[in-house]
């Protein structure tokens, strides 16, 4: 479970936002949405102390990863999945590599052993005659593929995905919001997924957290987003019905 | 108020690259590429540029020196000091510093921009010990061997040009060289060669994890990676003549 507690995050005297509250069970997924600036993004990188605030904790399994020692850290951090906003793959290596990279170095598997997992978590995402392909190679949501296999290859407990469908056309979309369900329900993952897509949010969010006026505005379930009556929040939805 | 920020943040990112050297399993692989790219990668421009700073000395020394009362040997002696001294390591760091300096920090802020350093880090990599030791390592190790290179190409060059413009013969080029030869001059210049490798890949590496702001940020990282270590190889140059000779 994650629990985010009292969160206030600023950078210099600019405040992101302040008395962020969360809780995110297991098995779930929740969206963060919210203006492009609002700090989603930012509030992601808390989750697994990539940043550090100016108050509060972040509980991973009730666990504060503030507290912990750098060698803690990174074995909380090894319970997480990252599909960033870019990709951020590897580009001195293949496609194929970068998703055998975590194996390589965290794991005892033999060669054979890390091309069959390798090759399974490419399947998962539909790209499975990738081949050697270098990154430079690969389209966008090629791209955003390879980050979600590689970000899936360790088996984690957590999975992060910063806009995972910005940039893309509305079926390559569609194909990531498939993935994104199909991994929360047959990998019992949590999730949390940054956008500001509407259309992705409802498909694959069971709870939905709104960032404006740097505050968490509003925090609940779909249904209940879909019926709440904050205008703020009624403004935001529509304005991402309207763009498509 | 900036310059004690960089300065802790310098001295940070040296700490934690020092006390994550036992996590050699994390590196290995990357040391190795590295010292490729820094050493074996760098012996070309590093052997050009002493060769021709070797001829050029000889010539300069023989154009001065007209008087019949010097031997000829002298400017064998010249060329193949100022070579292993000064000119071979200081050459050398000024042309890798621009060579390496400015791949390192374009290839560390591009990944830091690019948000691949964040997401060795949400793997659970020491993003440190993995990019910036091996770097450093490879600087420290791979430094003393180019320089090695520029002095015999420096010798070499000097002995070159005194044949072909007739200003001193091998022997005497030899025989002045032999004459002047400490082996501390040596050991003197392999000390620089590592204090530079050390200077140039720690300021490359500094300026390259810490980028920010997209490509112009990786710009302005690179070239202030360059500039820093050009200045800092000259500084220590001085300091370390001030203090060992």
């Amino acid at each position: 479970m994650i629990e985010v507690k009292n969160l206030t995050k600023s950078f210099g005297e600019n405040l992101i936002w302040e008395n962020v509250n969360l809780t995110i069970h297991e098995g779930e997924t929740l969206a963060v949405i919210g203006k492009s600036g609002s700090g989603k993004s930012v509030l992601l990188k808390h989750l697994n102390a990539l940043m550090y605030p100016d108050s509060g904790t972040v509980l991973i399994d009730g666990k504060n990863i503030f507290d912990l020692s750098y060698v803690d850290l990174r074995l909380v951090r090894q319970k997480f999945g990252v599909l960033f906003q870019g990709a951020a793959l590897f580009d001195s290596i293949s496609a194929h590599e970068n998703v055998a990279f975590p194996l390589r170095y965290f794991t005892k598997m033999s060669e054979a052993e890390i091309n069959a997992r390798v090759m399974d978590c490419l399947e998962m995402v539909n790209l499975s005659n990738i081949g050697n392909k270098s990154t430079a190679d690969l389209s966008g949501g090629m791209r955003k593929r390879v980050g979600l296999a590689r970000a899936i290859v360790l088996q984690p407990k957590y999975l992060l995905y910063d806009e995972p469908t910005s940039g893309l056309d509305p079926e390559t979309s569609n194909e990531i919001n498939e993935l994104i369900v199909h991994m929360t329900k047959n990998l019992s993952i949590t999730s949390v997924v940054i956008s500001h897509d509407m259309h992705s949010v409802l498909d694959v969010a069971e709870k939905a957290a709104f960032i404006d006026g740097q505050q968490l505005r509003w925090y609940g379930t779909i249904d209940e987003l879909k019926k709440s009556d904050d205008q703020r929040l009624i403004e935001f939805t529509r304005a991402s019905e309207y763009q498509i | 108020m900036q310059l004690f920020l960089e300065i802790g943040n310098y001295s940070r990112l040296l700490y934690e690259a020092i006390r994550s050297m036992t996590e050699f399993k994390t590196y290995r692989k990357n040391l190795f590429t590295e010292m490729v790219k820094t050493g074996y990668d760098s012996l070309g421009i590093v052997s050009l540029a002493g060769f021709f700073t070797g001829a050029v000395l000889t010539i300069q020394t023989s154009y001065q020196f007209t008087s019949a009362l010097i031997p000829k040997s002298t400017i064998g002696a010249i060329t193949s000091q100022s070579m292993i001294i000064e000119l071979a390591a200081v050459i050398s760091g000024l042309v890798l510093a621009g060579r390496v300096g400015a791949r390192i920090a374009t290839e560390l802020g591009t990944m830091r921009v690019s948000e691949q350093i964040d997401a060795l880090e949400s793997m659970g990599f020491n993003s440190v010990t993995f990019l910036v030791m091996p770097r450093l390592l490879a600087g420290i190790f791979m430094f003393p061997v180019i320089y090695m290179a520029a002095v015999v190409f420096g010798i070499f060059g000097g002995i070159m040009a005194g044949i072909m413009t007739n200003s001193v013969t091998v022997f005497e080029f030899m025989e002045g060289a032999r004459l002047y030869f400490f082996p501390w001059d040596v050991a003197f210049g392999m000390i620089k060669s590592f204090v530079f490798g050390f200077v140039i890949t720690s300021i490359s590496c500094y300026k390259g994890y810490y980028a920010a702001g997209g490509a112009e940020g990786v710009g302005n990282a690179t070239t202030q990676a360059t500039v820093l270590s050009c200045i800092y190889v000259l500084v220590s140059s001085f300091l370390l003549a001030a203090i060992l000779l």
